[in-house]
């Protein structure tokens, strides 16, 4: 057991308030529960038989080395590969006990409950009031009350609220990138979903800029439940309380991030996370 | 904050994803795919819209278009008339057009783009190319017909045979009587060469800026000279898009009519400038071409106008028009062939 | 010192080469201010004995007067309107074509087409884009209006003239579409896809992504393509000049035959007045009408679309 021991020797960065990295999730309910997932980009195979349960109103880390095919996966999560040709998909993957590969399974509907939050900042080149309100306006929101409203409430889960507040109707564009970032937060809690799914959300921010995001990620989870793409080890560890590890195309390991940070079972992912390799 | 799972997991309200959970959603994609075909609808109809345009043509065509159309001159007769003058008037307008904008273009674009420091005097240049672009080819016209046309009246008197011209001082040489018109392919081509010039020059400084930049460092650093890097490396590089742009440009210059109806072309030929009506009369007397660029002479895209403006009751010009539309759209599919066969082949030879 | 000595003629005839080229260069201003110069002295001032257009005819008449018609009694009557009016007609018809048909086509191959079909539809615009303009005056006049229009207004009770603004402007319209479609295009393609994909992911249709957040996004570079188009319009000459005949009528009718400015540029050269007679210098002021026109259309959608650029960079 020398291997455990020197592991579980090593420190574990503080997780943010809201996060508990030892939970036991097997009583949780599963928002998401992929059963034997292969993923193809024409005759490439890019991910292999992946079986991963995704616990209700949590955060699920997924880490691994670039091409590792996470994003791929989280990207499947809301058919968002049906926009690339050539993309296929094979096996089960159950939202909230459907199975969303199913042909007959309506993508915006999907896209409308499982939201995205992409690693670049993506405002839409029109006010901060229209960017927030876009999701329910083509659901068909018309009334300005109730739209003026959902964006309030939005921008303060988001925490951006106290920052632009009396700027609503000015451009997006002119954000920083970090609160460019909440608001693409904020646009996505506008459509109401259950699940989010984040792709890298801080990697292109500042320090100060990541820290609110990862603190916002930890009031989210008490009401979402968060699948979150990182090559940061670091933010994995500190946000998530269930941590996925993929390694070329495979899900190695998974389990309670606590557990994935100091003793985990496989020889490759104690490599990844002792930085050995990545 | 830990949440417990069993006391909330049912609180989220079970959704179906499936297609007709909702009809609101299904509403939506009604309005998504109607766009969709009414998009593809507008794209298509242009393809119909051509269909339509060479069928009717055709059809129209028939009843006068037989091979002795191509060696017929004009004639009151629309059964004899034929297009003979305009083709060649074309063949040396273009020919011309094309000695005077290829050079002045393709250099104009190296100045641009391989050896002009970014001063006022470039950026007033640049912004001038993109605006004398969009300026209609008629003002072109006003431009040959008020500009061009008096220097044609200075060579005239300086061609009519009396003048002469004293070489070194050592001897004296009597100028040739050449019969100099005002409507001639010379300033047909000066005229046109400005109506295609901003194309040309657009063209090429595109193909030049296509051509990477590693080149060009690569061959400074081996000594060469700025003007020794263009000539040997950027220009061939770039030499397949200039010919696309030249050739796409000179097939304009071959359907614009406007900039020569005003310089007072004629629209009613028949004779050829310098006489030559066959290649074989070319080759047997070549002395002819001397007289070709001060010659008057008629166009396809002219005559083609005229023939469709004929006030004729019963329509007989309407199959000569059509006729003459389908020999200036063959030469015009040739010469785009060209173009199109240049940018296939480069495409295959040369990858970035 | 011999390589210093060829070094320094090797400049020299660099030196030659890059004036040369200079001179080329140049030539293109040189042509601006050419046009320029020709109209100005035509129709504002002529330096010299002769006497420019605005110097027998002020502006007043030109711009107030609603009757164009240069060989009537012995001064002519110079009002631009019934002009001005034919080439508006045929321009604002031209755009009810092209503009939702052009832009049809730039979002469908942009957004929706398979790239193969892309390759094979991008030619077929630029095929259309390069007939040319007479073919498309002999297309209205000889098929548009006998065997379209006339069918079509006949059914509606409604005569329409062999020479009708309505059958150039169409034509005229077919022949710009190809310009909005491509221009529109390439603005819209240069929407960066990760837009679209935060639209999709918020549960967007396609047609949502492509008119609520592409299409605004790329707004004003397609503005600018319409512009573009419509001063092309106002300046195509051979394609109305056949189809909507020669006739100066003030009308608003597009069924009837009007006479736009170039049109008219096209008659007065080709007929036979003297060479320093008034109808033929009214061809200037009618010219530098025109190229003012398109001038500040082209200036201000090269604005529009400077605007658009910064945007996204």
């Amino acid at each position: 057991m020398l291997m455990g021991s020197s592991v579980s020797g090593r420190s574990v960065p503080p997780s943010v308030p809201g996060v508990d990295r030892n939970l036991d999730t097997s009583g949780h309910a599963a928002a998401i529960d992929v059963q034997g997932m292969n993923f193809y980009y024409g005759e490439q195979q890019v991910l292999f038989d992946i079986s991963l349960k995704v616990p209700e109103r949590s955060v699920t880390a997924l880490i691994g080395p670039s091409g590792c095919g996470k994003s791929t996966f989280l990207r499947t999560l809301n058919r968002m590969n049906d926009l690339v040709d050539g993309a296929r998909c094979t096996g089960l993957c159950l939202v909230e006990g459907q199975n969303i590969m199913d042909p007959a399974v309506d993508v915006v509907l999907l896209r409308k409950h499982v939201g995205m939050v992409f690693q670049k900042s993506t405002p839409f080149p029109k006010s901060i009031f229209d960017n927030v309100a876009y999701g329910p306006r083509v659901a068909g929101e018309k009334n300005r009350a109730v739209l003026a409203e959902l964006v309030e409430s939005c921008l303060k889960k988001a925490a951006l609220w106290d920052e632009v507040r009396d700027r609503l109707h000015t451009s997006a564009m002119a954000l920083s990138g970090g609160q460019q970032q909440r608001l693409c937060i904020a646009r996505t809690l506008a459509t109401n979903p259950k699940i989010i799914l984040m792709d890298e959300p801080a990697s292109a921010l500042d320090p100060a800029s990541t820290d609110r995001i990862e603190n916002l990620i930890g009031e989210l989870c008490s009401n979402y439940t968060i699948v979150i793409v990182t090559h940061n080890m670091q933010q994995a560890s500190r946000v998530s309380h269930q941590t996925a590890f993929f390694f070329r195309g495979r899900l190695v390991e998974c389990g309670p991030t606590m557990k994935i940070f100091t003793s985990p079972v496989e020889k490759q992912t104690e490599d990844y996370i002792t930085g050995r390799f990545g | 904050m830990s949440v417990a799972g069993g006391e909330l997991a049912g609180s989220i309200p079970p959704v179906s994803f499936t297609l007709g959970a909702d009809g609101q959603i299904r509403q939506r994609l009604r309005l998504s795919r109607g766009f969709m075909w009414l998009c593809r609808l507008a794209t298509y109809a242009s393809l119909l819209v051509l269909a339509v345009l060479l069928l009717s043509i055709v059809w129209n065509s028939v009843g006068r278009l037989r091979w002795d159309f191509l060696s017929s001159h004009y004639s009151m007769q629309p059964d004899r008339c034929g297009i003979l003058a305009g083709l060649w008037g074309t063949f040396w307008l273009v020919l011309l057009t094309a000695t005077f904008s290829i050079p002045v273009g393709v250099g104009s674009a190296v100045y641009l783009e391989e050896l002009a420091k970014d001063t006022w005097l470039m950026r007033v240049i640049r912004v001038n190319l993109s605006n004398l672009a969009g300026v209609p080819s008629i003002v072109y016209g006003i431009l040959g017909l008020t500009a061009f046309r008096p220097l044609v009246i200075q060579l005239q008197s300086v061609f009519d045979g009396r003048h002469a011209v004293n070489v070194l001082g050592l001897f004296r040489v009597r100028l040739l009587k050449l019969d100099i018109y005002d409507g001639s392919v010379l300033i047909g081509a000066m005229t046109m060469s400005l109506v295609i010039l901003p194309t040309v020059i657009i063209a090429s400084q595109e193909a030049l800026r296509a051509v990477p930049s590693t080149i060009r460092v690569a061959s400074l650093a081996l000594g060469a000279t700025r003007w020794q890097t263009i000539w040997r490396q950027v220009l061939p590089a770039s030499l397949p898009g200039i010919a696309t742009g030249v050739i796409l440009s000179i097939s304009r210059a071959m359907g614009e009519a406007a900039p020569l109806m005003m310089i007072g072309v004629l629209t009613v030929a028949s004779m050829c400038p310098g006489g030559i009506e066959s290649p074989g009369q070319l080759l047997s007397d070549p002395g002819r071409l001397l007289s070709v660029p001060f010659d008057q002479f008629t166009a396809m895209p002219v005559e083609i106008y005229d023939w469709s403006k004929q006030p004729d009751p019963q329509d007989r010009f309407t199959a000569v028009a059509a006729s003459g539309i389908l020999v200036l759209l063959a030469v015009l599919l040739t010469v785009n062939a060209a173009a199109m066969i240049v940018r296939y082949r480069a495409g295959r030879q040369l990858r970035w | 010192m011999p390589t210093w000595a060829a070094q320094r003629i090797s400049r020299r005839h660099e030196t030659l080469i890059r004036w040369v080229l200079f001179v080329c260069a140049a030539l293109s201003v040189l042509t601006t201010a050419a046009i320029i110069f020709v109209l100005l002295s035509n129709a504002v001032y002529a330096p010299g004995a002769r006497t420019a257009f605005f110097e027998r005819v002020s502006l007043w008449q030109f711009l107030t007067t609603a009757r164009w018609k240069p060989t009537d009694g012995p001064g002519g009557h110079f009002g631009i309107w019934p002009l001005l009016v034919g080439t508006l007609q045929v321009a604002v018809i031209a755009s009810l074509v092209s503009v939702p048909a052009g832009l049809g086509a730039a979002i469908y191959m942009s957004e929706y087409a398979h790239p193969r079909e892309r390759e094979f539809l991008k030619p077929v615009l630029e095929i259309l884009a390069g007939i040319p303009s007479v073919v498309y005056g002999f297309f209205a006049l000889k098929f548009i209006t006998p065997w379209v229009l006339k069918p079509l207004f006949s059914l509606l009770g409604l005569e329409i003239s062999i020479f009708n603004s309505l059958s150039a402007g169409i034509v005229v319209g077919i022949m710009v579409t190809p310009l909005i479609a491509s221009l529109s295009e390439d603005v819209i393609r240069a929407v960066p896809r990760s837009l679209r994909e935060a639209a999709f992911a918020l549960g967007s249709t396609r047609f949502d992504v492509s008119a609520r957040v592409v299409v605004p996004a790329a707004l004003s570079g397609i503005l600018a393509s319409f512009l573009l188009a419509f001063s092309r319009a106002v300046g195509e000459t051979m394609a109305v000049a056949i189809a909507a005949g020669g006739n100066p009528l003030l009308t608003l009718n597009p069924l009837r035959g009007a006479q736009t400015m170039t049109g008219f540029m096209v008659h007065a050269s080709t007929g036979d007045s003297a060479a320093d007679s008034i109808s033929r210098m009214s061809m200037y002021a009618v010219g530098i009408t025109l190229f003012v026109m398109t001038l500040s259309i082209n200036l201000l959608s090269g604005w529009i679309m400077r605007r658009y650029r910064e945007v996204y960079q």
